[in-house]
This record gives structure tokens, C-alpha cells and sequence, in this order.
């Protein structure tokens, strides 16, 4: 009875620390300062041939399963004043995001563009002033605040005051579509 | 009927001066309004105690309506007269004016501007003005979307909107008369403060001081809008417009461009003291007196000096708003304590001769009394609990920080008292002359604080703390005090659960209004503090009561009901308390709120039967 219970454990132990572990907190550690939030411009055509090509989508998938993306995405949440205007996820001067109420979308692509292009009641336009990766960890952090991310990937705790519960704890609630929300 | 009671202990503020300027003002508003003229109507006008034309009632600030028709012993009988959704679920933080047979009000965002025909009560707008402000405005708005009131002056009136501009409207059309835009959200800058109008002028500050704006005061021409003068509360001393006229009481505020060599260097360009409270002024001094709010980056560590002209008080010549006095309530500010609470204006006896003082109730705690052409500090009294302090020495005039209470960068610091919103935040006192007491809404709250670095982003916040707030001692989070400025000391002081976020109202028919979070508004007996009468409005109670006497001879009090505010975004703004630091630090302090009151902006109006 003794035996194969610590063999099970043994086994376990070492499929957590190979397996998905490894992949864990991996990071670029040269990424590119790449600011490609092009302006705006005149946009001719709304009619994009197999639809409108994204040269973050990939980061932003990966980033979804990536620890150090997320922590540096906390992070740069303060660093970039996002909690000025959105506490720690308790919203402020702007919406809550630890709730499952989304306005503009929760896919990573929805949060990107909240993010770059701003958005019509109060929400600022940082283009230009983030490079790329830096949005991706941010999106990755802002979806974790809701339990988008799931307790594996997300922040743990924080550096300073606990102010709320740990985003790994944080149970994953569909998201909904805000009061007021723009149609999809 | 009228009791003209005056206790030896208070004289009635002896502002003829200001009484009479009202009067004119009343009498042109009505001719040049160019309406139809009633006979009653004129001599209505004529009738200041019928009337409220500004936010603060009179120039001294008091909130103090001379009606006595609705009195202690009948006001159990107050019934509600006549009602006006604003249909906007965001904190009604305004009052409404009453001149001649109109009411006017304002809303927050998007701020239109309603006028009401009080002949005909309940009946629709007589005219509706939409002036259309910029969505994007709400987001750089510190404190949910409020608007505390518009100005009235010979048939305009003023007001301001959230994207940093004024706006002067005809009183009797509802048409636009001028548009003057002062500020650039882009740059953080939003306008919420109600316009005092002196000698022609309206003057207008701007609100932003958590997104490192640079505060000022504004004097535009009532006729067309053209800026006339701006004071900038940081800078060098032309900015200021301080010049060889001023004569601060205190050495710690003389020399030469303080606004420039009490901060890091350039730092002054964020430094906040933004001007989004009330004014008054005195016409016999012939001076404006209005407070300067916090020091931008509310990180302490990362601003040492005074920081002026932050924190403070300045006392300026309406004409051409140069500097006469200042003094600093919170020199080199640890917490937020925005020095920005009205002054109210009062004759008190005092050392045995009467003195022409203002009483101001501040963030800090203490309520001081200053001599209101000298800004000498005659006394600094502890009104709530306080820890972050152990007084302000008159000798200095600066207030002695705890330091063990000082906030440093990477530390938590733990109950820390008053907390951010202070003792008492914008909601404004009354004074009444027949008790000569100070009616104070205010707020019992503590906090824990961690500072931390905060990077400069022009258009987004700059704060660099994570604060949360939590009931003071008793666990009830707001009180209600009567304060008598004489003896330096409470008389009676309610318990309310949450903080009274409300303004107070005091009436000849010795009675004090005021409203709470849950949407109770109240009569107390203004001598005993006893409840004599509450109404359940449906939406927290954050806006400015005031009183008038109808056409019909009968005196109505009247009061906004929606909950919101800095305190009650925890309801408007669909906040998560599960995050204690939401709001900017209310979360865990208001989480029962959206389980007591829902959000709705209405405007209630109450008479006797």
C-alpha cells in the first residue's frame, strides 16, 4: 500500500516539474521594443481579405499560458497608471476587471485594442506610448484579474499591500456583456 | 413667527455689504432677464431670504435660509411637494438655484442645465440646454462625474462642464450665450467646481489634482466670457500673480517663487492645487478666499518641500485676483488632504472683542478659525479623530506631523486617521446665526497606506499610493456635529453609518437638513441634534440642500438625491469590493453600499402640507 502511493507521488512530481513547468515562466529575454500600433489613418475599405491580420495574435495566445508574461503584466499595470483609473481590478474612475462584466470584449484581441485605440467614455488611447509586448503582458495580466487565465499562469500575490485576493484564486465566471455594451 | 434670536455668544455676520450686492443682483437679474414681469415676482426678487442664488445662499458661504415657516414644531409634517428625475445614475453632488419665480439646476455629466417655472410645480422644464461635453471627459474625472452647481448673475447663468469648460447660458431662453474652454483633458484637467460670481466676473478653477495638473483660479467677464486673469496655484510668483501686495501672515510663506523652490525641480509644472471648491468673499475686505487642493503625486517621498501653494488658502482681490494672503493648512501634504473645503465667512466674539474670522473644517481634522484679512490662525481645533497629527502650532502656523504616522515609500503604514477623503471631504457646512454653531457633515475614517513610485503620463493618474480606508473608532464611518466655534468644542454630534457625504442646511426655523449614503434626508432640531423628520429619497443623498419661498408664499426645501461621489462610486461606478483598494481606496470600506441604495439622480422639493 506504502509503495505505490509514493511511486504515484513520484511520478506526479516529476510530470509537474517536466511537463508543462518548463514552459511555465519561459520569456523573450530580448523582445523587441517594436511600437507597430500604426496611426489610425484614413481607413478606405472596411473589407479585408480573410479578415484583418494581427501581428501580435500570436504573442497574445502565448502570452495566456505564460507565468512571467502575466507577473510582468501586473507589473507594468501600476507602471503604466492603469490603477490609477482601475484600482486592482476594483475599478475606479474605470470599470471593475476582476468582474465578469466586459464592455468591449475579453478576447485577448478586444483587450489589445482597448488598450492601443482607446475607447468612446474616458478609456485613453496608449498608442504609441507601449511597445507591443508590453501591451501583450498587460492583456495577459487584465484577463488573469477575472480568472480568464486560470489559477495555473496567474500572480499568486502581491509584491506590497493585499488589497484582494490573489488572481490564481480568483474563481472563472463566463464573461458577460456589460450594461450598455456596444453589440458584438 | 420669526424668531430673531441671538445668543450673546454670536453675533449675526454683519455683511450688509454682501446683502445688499444681492439685492442689486436680484433686482437686475429680474429686469435685464427681459421675462415677463409680474408685480409679485418683483417683489419677490426683492426678498432675499425667498431666494437661493448661489450655491453657498450668500457670499459668506452659509448655507443659512432665514425662512421659519417650516420650523421644529411643524416639520414632522413635511410632505413632498414636487419631484424631477435627472435620469442619470451617476452622484448628484449640485444644488439648485432659485431666482425669482424659477428654479434652475444642473446635472452631472453630461451637465445639461434645467429651468423650472415654480407657478406651475411639477410642471415640465420651461427650457432644457444640452451642452453636449465630451464623453471622453469621464475619464479622467478623479471622483465619479459630479457637478456641484451653477452661479447666477444679472439673467445668465454660469456653470461649468466636465471637459474644462464655462459656459454662460440666457436665464430666461435656455440659448447659449458664451463657451470659454480653460482646460485640456488630455493634460488631466476636468471642471466640476460651482462658479462664484463677483463684481462681473465669474470666476471658475479647474479639478485634475490625481492627474498632476497644475491648479488654478480663473476670472472670465460675465458679459462674454473672456478670461480676464488666471492664478496658478504652483509656479513662479507671476503665475501665482503674487506681487509686492502679498502679505502672508506667516514667515514659512514669504520669499521669492515658493511655488517653484518648494518642490524637486520642475516638478512644480504637476503640482497640483487644483481650485474645485467653494468661494466666498467679503465686499467690505473686497476680498475672494478659496482653498487649493492636494499636491500632485500624492507620494510624498517624491516631492520634499512645502510644495506651494498647495494645501492651502489663498485670499485674492476679485479685480485683478492678485494675491493679498496665503496660508498652508498642509504644508507639504502626506495624504491627500486637499485644502480645498469652503470657508465660511462669520463675526464671532472672541478674546473678548468681536472678530471677522472664516471657519474652514479641513481634510486634516482640524477646524480653524482665521482672521479673515490677516489669515492669522486664531485657532486650530481637533474636530474628528486624529492621529496623523499632534496640532498646528500658532506660532508657525504648521501643523505637526506624527511620525509615525508618515507615510514611506515600500512601507505599509496602519490606521492612519483622517484618511484620504479626510475628516471631512467637499461636503460643505452650515452656519446658523441664531445658535451661532457650524453644522458639519463629515466622515470617520481611517486608512493603511503604502506609497509607492508613481511615473508621470500626462492624461492618466499620477497618484503612487495604494490606500484603504476603514470605519474610525465607534465603527460608524460618518458623523453629523454641531460645532461651537466660540468655545472650540462639539455641542452634540450624530453617528451615521456611513459617511455624511451630503451639505448641511440650516433654517431660521431652527432646523438643519442634511442626507445620508442610504438615502435618508433628515430635519434635526439645529439646538439638541434630536431627528425630528426623515424621507427615504431612493438613491444616497450626496447634494446640497437649500430653501426657498415659492410664488404661492409657501417655503419649500429642496434637494438632490442620486448616490455617487467619490464615496458612493462604489454604487455608481458598478465597483468591485472585493478589491479594498476600488475607488481609490473605498472598497472594503463601502461594500455594504450597493446592498442599501441603488443609483438615480431626482430632484426632490418638500413643503408643509
Amino acid at each position: 500500500m506504502k509503495l505505490p502511493r509514493l511511486a504515484l507521488l513520484a511520478t506526479a512530481t516529476v510530470m509537474m516539474t517536466t511537463a508543462p513547468a518548463c514552459q511555465h515562466e519561459t520569456h523573450d529575454v530580448r523582445p523587441s521594443a517594436e511600437v507597430s500600433q500604426a496611426g489610425p489613418g484614413v481607413v478606405l475599405s472596411t473589407l479585408f481579405a480573410g479578415g484583418v491580420p494581427s501581428a501580435i495574435a500570436g504573442t497574445l495566445q502565448a502570452n495566456q499560458e505564460n507565468a512571467f508574461a502575466m507577473n510582468e503584466g501586473k507589473r507594468l499595470f501600476d507602471a503604466y497608471n492603469c490603477s490609477g483609473c482601475h484600482a486592482h481590478g476594483g475599478g475606479a474612475i474605470g470599470p471593475a476587471l476582476m468582474d465578469a462584466k466586459w464592455i468591449y470584449g475579453s478576447a485577448p484581441q478586444n483587450v489589445y485594442d482597448t488598450i492601443v485605440e482607446g475607447r468612446p467614455n474616458g478609456m485613453p488611447s496608449f498608442r504609441g506610448k507601449i511597445p507591443d509586448f508590453q501591451v501583450a503582458q498587460l492583456v495577459a495580466y487584465v484577463r488573469s484579474m477575472s480568472g480568464l487565465a486560470g489559477g495555473f499562469w496567474a500572480p499568486g500575490r502581491n509584491d506590497s499591500m493585499q488589497v484582494k485576493p490573489g488572481e490564481n484564486t480568483v474563481s472563472t465566471e463566463a464573461p458577460v456583456r456589460a450594461p450598455g455594451a456596444p453589440p458584438p | 413667527m420669526r424668531s430673531p434670536l441671538q445668543p450673546p455668544s454670536c453675533k449675526l455676520a454683519t455683511l450688509v455689504g454682501a446683502a445688499v450686492a444681492l439685492l442689486l443682483a436680484m433686482s437686475a437679474a429680474t429686469t435685464m432677464s427681459g421675462c415677463r414681469e409680474r408685480t409679485a415676482t418683483a417683489a419677490r426678487a426683492d426678498d432675499a431670504a425667498a431666494q437661493w442664488p448661489m450655491v453657498g445662499k450668500d457670499y459668506q458661504n452659509r448655507r443659512f435660509s432665514e425662512l421659519d415657516q417650516i420650523a421644529t414644531a411643524n416639520v414632522a409634517r413635511l410632505k413632498v411637494a414636487w419631484t424631477f428625475s435627472t435620469g442619470i445614475p451617476k452622484g448628484h453632488e449640485g444644488a439648485p438655484l432659485i431666482v425669482g419665480d424659477t428654479l434652475y439646476l444642473v446635472t452631472p455629466f453630461p451637465n445639461r442645465a434645467y429651468a423650472f417655472d415654480l407657478h406651475n410645480p411639477g410642471g415640465p422644464p420651461k427650457w432644457i440646454y444640452d451642452p453636449q461635453p465630451s464623453a471622453a471627459a469621464q475619464g479622467v474625472a478623479c471622483c465619479d462625474v459630479v457637478n456641484r452647481g451653477p452661479a447666477f448673475w444679472q439673467g445668465k447663468l454660469f456653470f461649468n462642464l466636465l471637459d474644462a469648460q464655462t459656459v454662460a447660458v440666457d436665464a430666461a431662453t435656455g440659448k447659449e450665450v458664451w463657451r470659454t474652454r480653460l482646460g485640456d483633458i488630455n493634460h488631466g484637467e476636468s471642471m466640476t467646481m460651482a462658479p462664484l460670481v463677483v463684481k462681473g466676473k465669474v470666476l471658475v478653477g479647474n479639478s485634475g489634482g490625481e492627474f498632476g495638473v497644475r491648479g488654478w483660479l480663473a476670472a472670465l467677464d460675465a458679459a462674454s466670457g473672456k478670461l480676464l486673469w488666471r492664478a496658478y496655484s504652483t509656479g513662479p510668483d507671476g503665475d501665482c500673480l503674487i506681487g509686492p501686495d502679498f502679505h502672508p501672515f506667516y514667515q514659512q510663506d514669504r520669499g521669492k517663487d515658493l511655488g517653484v523652490h518648494t518642490w524637486p525641480p520642475e516638478h512644480w509644472r504637476q503640482g497640483g492645487g487644483t481650485v474645485w471648491g467653494f468661494l466666498s468673499y467679503d465686499p467690505t475686505l473686497d476680498l475672494i478666499y478659496y482653498g487649493t487642493a492636494n499636491p500632485g503625486v500624492w507620494n510624498p517621498d517624491m516631492r520634499p518641500g512645502d510644495n506651494k501653494w498647495s494645501a492651502g488658502i489663498f485670499a485674492r482681490r476679485p479685480d485683478d485676483g492678485r494675491a493679498i494672503w496665503f496660508y498652508q493648512w498642509s504644508a507639504h501634504d502626506l495624504y491627500d488632504h486637499d485644502g480645498i473645503n469652503e470657508n465660511v465667512l462669520v463675526d464671532l466674539p472672541l478674546g473678548g472683542r468681536t472678530r471677522s474670522v472664516l471657519g474652514h473644517a479641513d481634510r486634516n481634522g482640524y477646524l480653524y478659525l482665521l482672521d479673515r484679512a490677516t489669515g492669522e490662525v486664531l485657532s486650530a481645533t481637533p474636530f474628528a479623530t486624529v492621529n496623523s497629527s499632534h496640532g498646528v502650532d500658532l506660532k508657525t502656523g504648521r501643523l505637526i506631523p506624527a511620525d509615525e504616522k508618515k507615510p514611506r515609500q515600500g512601507r505599509v503604514v496602519r490606521d492612519v486617521c483622517p484618511s484620504a477623503p479626510g475628516a471631512k471631504d467637499w461636503q460643505p457646512m452650515a452656519f446658523s446665526p441664531q445658535t451661532g454653531w457650524f453644522y458639519i457633515p463629515h466622515n470617520n475614517l481611517c486608512e493603511d497606506i503604502e506609497t509607492t513610485d508613481a511615473s508621470y503620463i500626462a492624461g492618466t493618474p499620477y497618484v503612487g499610493a495604494s490606500v484603504r480606508y476603514h470605519a474610525g473608532p465607534g465603527g460608524h464611518r460618518g458623523s453629523f456635529t454641531a460645532w461651537d466655534p466660540v468655545a472650540g468644542k462639539a455641542v452634540w454630534t450624530l453617528s451615521e453609518t456611513f459617511p455624511a457625504w451630503s451639505g448641511a442646511l440650516a433654517t431660521a426655523g431652527g432646523l438643519v437638513f442634511y442626507g445620508d449614503m442610504e438615502g435618508w434626508f433628515k430635519a434635526v432640531d439645529a439646538r439638541t441634534g434630536v431627528l425630528l423628520w426623515k424621507f427615504q429619497t431612493g438613491s444616497g443623498v450626496i447634494g446640497q440642500p437649500v430653501s426657498y419661498r415659492g410664488p404661492d408664499g409657501k417655503q419649500y426645501v429642496a434637494v438632490f438625491s442620486g448616490v455617487g461621489g467619490w464615496a458612493g462610486a462604489v454604487v455608481s461606478g458598478d465597483l468591485d469590493p472585493r478589491d479594498a483598494t476600488a475607488g481609490n481606496g473605498w472598497g472594503a470600506a463601502m461594500k455594504d453600499l450597493p446592498g442599501r441604495t441603488s443609483k438615480g439622480g431626482t430632484l426632490y422639493v418638500f413643503a408643509l402640507p
